[in-house]
């Protein structure tokens, strides 16, 4: 059912394709790719005399997972929250700046409409909306709902159908993220981490193009981390451009295809992982002074250890649910 | 025993006030605004005086009845959009600053002496000018009067049983507390058959009606009991009798179910998204803008239904309907429970009649060297204000609310 | 009001030095001022009651409740031609009987210098500017309008921009003692997060102590004032201590909060009523003398009260840049988690803010019944609510600086418009037009700063 539909055309499920598509593409900061989805051009957002964000030029390419790295205050949420329309461009840099998504400007696009043209966020501070259940806050999620039209609102026929067919998306996409017992409950009780659960599996409810996703590893507990970074990977699968942020490099190196790097403001490196770790500008951007730290390099992960870590993942995945699915056999 | 009769029948007065009724209709417009979308409405008062004046002022001027209602309407749309455009936008706060300073300023504009040929200036405008087209529609008789309940009811039963004797106020007491139990008991056993089933599907419509017509059925005897407990007599027509209360009413039941249906809906849930962050709501690709202005434009004009009803036996005076109006919807509806559907009827009705024991009870046990009886008037308005600070701190889910959506308070 | 200081014409030098000799004679004034006891008011007028269909009753006030006229004589000439006369008190109230159905004829002489009656609307209008009362029942009451202007407002007499220069100092009088008034709710609300609706009863209790200290106690003015400002500064420390820190410390949130404000103001101003009635009460009984400067007329009252304003306001913003607890302050309303975790007491600062914004409020208070509201009632404060939060807002919610600013752009705003056409309290509108104005194109506020997403 979810395959169904969620899976677009043109998945990069092949590590080999992926691998392949990015190779031509050259390592420098704003180089252009085969098939960009999202493409920014000049755009400037100053606080006071702070320049918070100064990107020249940035594409990120269709159907991989890229990752948004860089220190604390490098400007990576003020980034997002520029592309998705939650902020407006200084007027500095109003001259030139422009972007666009799929082809369609949108500069003057509001968070609204940037959402329903299918590039759809998370927030690195979760915004569940507590006093809701866990099953109304998927189904705002969902779009197009006749129901929404206030002149329709109370005629229940008109929109009955619809809401059962969004039900059943909620609960497959709950039961994806181990959150379908939950449903009745209030989304104010559940914790920090089911939270970031939640409002990814809502961000989902649309069917998005691309999602972007703000730190969606914070304060999850290493093993939900595994089947968080199991599902960007599947949605990836499916043809889902995925953006996100994230400071463990581990997980970086691990999952993403391509990654951006972003120090005060700026783009200032790009490439696949490996490369970007080891550039001078990079290491300069985040330690400054402590040139010694570890910055994920962990045996240099090769192919061999990563499919192993993959499989292990998988395994861990498949125990849980069935430890689950048990207990809930027990339960009923 | 006289003073304690004397006090329960004016309280019930109150409560079958037609006032009552419109305060009731702008408390469940409030509710839209507050309760489901966090919206800080302080001028719901204006919105009230607008749809009033709007109503009267055409059916003064020779405007059809159903047009002169467009008109209050139509004006309170006006407002809605006008304070809406600049503040929606913003936080909180500009909406409930630009809200009470617009109300109050509509209230200045109706006390002008140079339109007072328009809207009677700070005098009001009197009902005679305006309720004639109203009384007209009415199908009961135009002089006679009538007594609720009337006899034939009861006259079967033993004379000391009769309406309004202690024999019968005792009958009376034990069926109201027998049907509203009963009401009771049904919606809880629906509410639990509900939950057990899947979200999203329904019981059976046949079964949903059963239930609904047994609840209004027991709702029917316990209005009735309160009537055999104390009788009241009015004109049947006439510009204050139960013509208007009749027509009162029953605007304030259409008004609670195009209420239920609308927060029932997914509109209604866009609505309590905005309340818990508006942020949120609009990364999912909703226009939230415009449904905060849908909202805003709803309750204002449920608050002009309102307006209008609360007017229909009296006059428009502006004062009536100035900043402490708000304050006593807010109170009126945190009494009953934001964000309940029935909260904003169970609230008004306690809190008009409450404010009334309040004074009644001051005015006959404290003697006037003490309190003088213009005293107990203001001695009941400090207790409505500590009773909504009160409410507010220890228990802001109010009578209706459900305790448990408030743990996360944020 | 009866020995108004005219100036001599061959002083009328440079108004520099006419404002030097003001500055002068100040101090001897306020002394003056300090010896001064209150006259007493002695008012025998019995008020006629109306009985139902025996006898109307044709009763009001010279002037206005807030500003009346004692000393006028009204005279009512009866549908029979017969005629009464009453001479106002201090109260400004006149009464008489009408005991048949009829057109009733009122005019008004003997007014003090310097005041003109307002021509009635038309459709009161009667023969020789008279005022007609059509007694159309008897068992009524009819309150006819007696109202008044100062000579200066007619445009025969002088010229618009006079009218306007004295429009303008009146702003600049309400302007200071908003801002006053204001600084405090600012303060809270930057400190807070708080809309402090029962703000304006702190206003109301400084003039209904100030009310009780000097005119029912018989204390000394300045001492009063000196003494009311310290008791609206415990008031608003007992506040604080009672009622806000245990609300925050239950983590109430603000709307919450915001809806308690509201049953205090609730049950405050019901309070004011109940211990104090409803009707307007005057701090001192006497008038204070005034002066010209120009086409300007002022009361050395309101002189005093605007420089007391300026001082304490200039007094007030170098405590936030100068000193230690200003810039805690600050740094609370920057950031409270912030300035918590750097070690400042957050509850004290802010029971600092609230101890001095409910002393700045009453002080606002008595000023603003000692000179423009010309005495005190339990809603006084509640009329410049909305002044104070459309200044607050349009300074920038929550920056002190900017309410000081937004307050007197509204004082001089809101008083401009009277001459510039709007009529009545119609002049509180253009407060609200120029907020909404603002929230379109600047919604921060003019010095106030834009808020963070995401
Ligand atoms: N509304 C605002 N006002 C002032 N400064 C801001 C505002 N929003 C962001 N900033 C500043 O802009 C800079 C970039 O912030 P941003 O939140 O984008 O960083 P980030 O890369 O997401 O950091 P982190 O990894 O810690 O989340 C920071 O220095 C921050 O203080
Ligand atoms: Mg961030």
């Amino acid at each position: 059912m979810s395959e169904a539909t969620t899976t677009k055309p043109g998945g990069l499920a092949d590590p080999a394709a992926r691998k392949a598509l990015m190779a031509g593409v050259s390592s420098e900061p704003g180089s252009a790719k085969p098939d960009p989805i999202l493409k920014v051009d000049t755009i400037v957002r100053s606080f006071g005399g702070m320049t918070a964000v100064n990107v020249d030029h940035l594409e990120v390419q269709r159907g991989i997972i890229t990752s948004l790295i860089g220190p604390n205050g490098a400007g990576k949420t003020t980034f997002f929250n520029l592309i998705t329309g939650f902020d407006k461009p200084s007027s500095a840099g109003k001259g030139g700046a422009a972007w666009s998504f799929d082809g369609r400007r949108l500069n003057k696009t509001s968070a609204a409409s940037v959402a329903r043209a299918g590039m759809v966020r998370t927030f690195q501070l979760t915004k569940a909306l507590s006093r809701m259940t866990v099953m109304d806050n998927m189904l705002l999620g969902s779009q197009d709902q006749r129901g929404e039209n206030l002149l329709i609102a109370p005629f229940r026929p008109l929109w009955a159908a619809k809401e059962r067919e969004i039900i059943a998306k909620a609960e497959s996409l709950l039961e994806r993220f181990k959150l379908l017992e939950k449903r009745n409950d209030y989304a104010g009780s559940l914790s920090g981490g089911q939270r970031k659960l939640l409002e990814m599996a809502r961000a989902l409810m649309s069917d998005p193009k691309m999602i972007m996703l703000d730190e969606p590893m914070a304060g999850v507990n290493p093993a939900l981390t595994q089947s968080l970074l199991g599902h960007i990977q599947s949605l990836r699968d499916e043809g889902t451009t995925v953006l996100f942020v994230e400071h463990d490099m581990h997980v970086v190196r691990h999952i993403s295809d391509w990654v951006v790097v972003m120090a005060e403001g700026s783009v200032v490196a790009e490439g696949p992982a490996d490369t970007v770790m080891s550039n001078p500008a990079v290491v300069d951007a985040y330690l400054g002074a402590h040139h010694d730290t570890d910055l994920g390099d962990d045996a240099l992960l090769n192919e061999e250890v990563a499919d192993q870590l993959a499989e292990e993942v998988a395994a861990e995945e498949a125990d849980r649910e069935q430890t689950e699915s048990a207990k809930k056999e027990g339960t009923s | 025993m006289d003073t304690i009769i004397g006090i329960l029948e004016a309280m019930l007065r109150t409560a079958v006030n037609p006032a009552t009724a419109g305060v009731v209709i702008a408390v469940i417009g409030l509710n839209i605004h507050f309760g489901f979308t966090g919206l800080l409405n302080m001028g719901q008062a204006g919105f009230m005086l607008l749809g009033a004046y709007g109503f009267a002022i055409s059916l003064d001027q020779g405007l059809p009845f159903p047009v002169a209602i467009l008109v209050g309407l139509l004006a309170a749309v006006l407002f809605a959009v006008l304070l809406g455009a600049p503040t929606l936008k913003l936080r909180g706060d500009y909406l409930a600053i630009v809200t009470i300073s617009a109300a109050e300023i509509i209230r200045y504009v109706g006390r002008l002496s140079n339109l007072s040929e328009y809207t009677g200036g700070s005098q009001g405008l009197r009902g005679a000018r305006y309720q004639e087209p109203f009384i007209n529609l009415s199908f009961l008789s135009e002089d006679g009067r009538w007594t609720l309940p009337p006899e034939g009811l009861y006259s079967w039963l033993p004379s000391s049983m009769w309406a309004g004797e202690t024999g019968g106020r005792i009958l009376g007491l034990v069926v109201l507390v027998a049907a509203v139990a009963g009401a009771i008991f049904l919606i809880k056993g629906q509410r639990n058959r509900q939950k057990e089933l899947k979200p999203g599907s329904d019981l059976p419509f046949a079964q949903r009606l059963r239930t609904g017509l047994a609840v209004s059925g027991l709702i029917f005897v316990a209005v009735i009991a309160v009537f055999y407990i104390l009788p009241l007599t009015l004109d049947q027509t006439k510009s204050n009798g139960w013509w208007v209360r009749l027509v009162a009413w029953s605007m304030v039941g259409i008004s609670l179910l195009v209420a239920m249906l609308l927060v029932r809906s997914p509109w209604g849930r866009l609505l309590r998204g905005i309340r818990e962050d508006e942020d949120a709501v609009r990364s999912l690709g909703k226009n939230v803008f415009a449904l905060k202005m849908q909202a805003l434009i709803i309750g204002g004009a449920f608050a002009a239904i309102g307006g209008m009803v609360y007017v229909l036996p009296s006059t428009v005076q502006p004062d009536n309907m100035g900043r402490s109006m708000t304050f006593f919807i807010y109170t009126a509806l945190l009494l009953g429970g934001a964000a309940t559907i029935l909260g904003p009827l169970l609230g008004t009705l306690i809190f008009y009649p409450g404010r009334i024991l309040i004074r009644e009870v001051a005015d006959a046990y404290i003697p006037d060297s003490i309190m003088s009886s213009s005293q107990t008037d203001q001695f009941s308005f400090i207790v409505v204000g500590v009773v909504l600070m009160l409410l507010v701190i220890f228990r802001p889910q109010g009578i209706l609310g459900n305790k448990r959506e408030l743990r996360f308070n944020v | 009001m009866k020995s108004r200081a005219t100036e001599p014409p061959e002083v009328r030098t440079t108004r520099a030095t006419q404002l030097s000799r003001l500055v002068l004679v100040l101090p001897f004034v306020a002394f003056l001022m300090a010896l001064g006891t209150p006259s007493a008011g002695a008012n025998t007028l019995t008020l006629c009651q109306p009985t139902a269909g025996e006898l109307s009753c044709v009763n009001g006030t010279v002037g206005s409740r807030a500003e009346p006229v004692g000393d006028a004589d009204v005279t009512l000439t009866r549908p029979d031609g017969t005629e009464e006369t009453v001479t106002t008190g201090d109260n400004g109230r006149f009464s008489f009987e009408a005991p048949v159905v009829g057109e009733y004829l009122l005019s008004l002489d003997g007014l003090p210098e310097g005041l003109e009656q307002i021509p009635p609307e038309a459709q009161f209008a009667g023969p020789d500017g008279t005022v007609m009362v059509n007694v159309d029942a008897l068992g009524r009451q009819y309150v006819p309008a007696l109202t008044v202007r100062s000579v200066d407002y007619d445009s025969s007499g002088t010229s618009k921009t006079d009218q306007l220069l004295q429009a303008g100092v009146n702003g600049l009088r309400l302007g200071l003692l908003l801002a006053l008034a204001s600084l405090g709710l600012s303060l809270i609300y930057g400190t807070t997060g708080l809309s402090n609706f029962a703000h304006a009863e702190l206003v109301t209790l400084g003039g209904m102590v100030a009310y009780g200290l000097v005119n029912l106690g018989g204390l000394n003015l300045w001492l009063g004032i000196v003494l009311t400002t310290v008791i609206c500064g415990l008031v608003g420390y007992t506040q604080d201590r009672v009622l806000w820190q245990p609300l925050r410390r239950r983590g109430l949130g603000l709307t919450q909060m915001m809806i308690v404000t509201i049953g205090l103001a609730l049950a405050a101003q019901y309070a004011f009523q109940y211990f104090v009635g409803a009707s307007t009460q005057k701090v001192v009984v006497r008038t204070f003398d005034s002066f010209t400067v120009g086409p300007v007329r002022l009361s050395y009252m309101d002189v005093i009260a605007m420089l007391i304003a300026l001082v304490l306001i200039i007094g007030v913003g170098l405590v936030l840049v100068k000193t230690r607890i200003g810039q805690a302050t600050r740094a609370v309303s920057d950031n409270p988690a912030l300035a918590s975790a750097s070690g400042i007491d957050v509850d004290k600062i802010i029971r600092i803010v609230w101890t001095s914004a409910g002393a700045l409020a009453g002080l606002a208070g008595v000023l603003y019944a000692l000179t423009i509201s010309n005495g005190i009632r339990w809603d006084t404060g509640m009329q410049i609510l909305l002044l104070l939060f459309a200044a607050v807002t349009l300074g920038g919610l929550g920056t002190a600086f900017g309410a000081m600013l937004g307050s007197l752009i509204i004082g001089v705003v809101v008083e401009l418009s009277g001459p510039l056409g709007a009529p009545g309290d119609l002049k509180y509108a253009v407060a609200l037009l120029i907020l909404i104005v603002l929230l379109l194109f600047r919604p921060q506020g003019l010095l106030g700063r834009p808020e963070r997403i995401g």
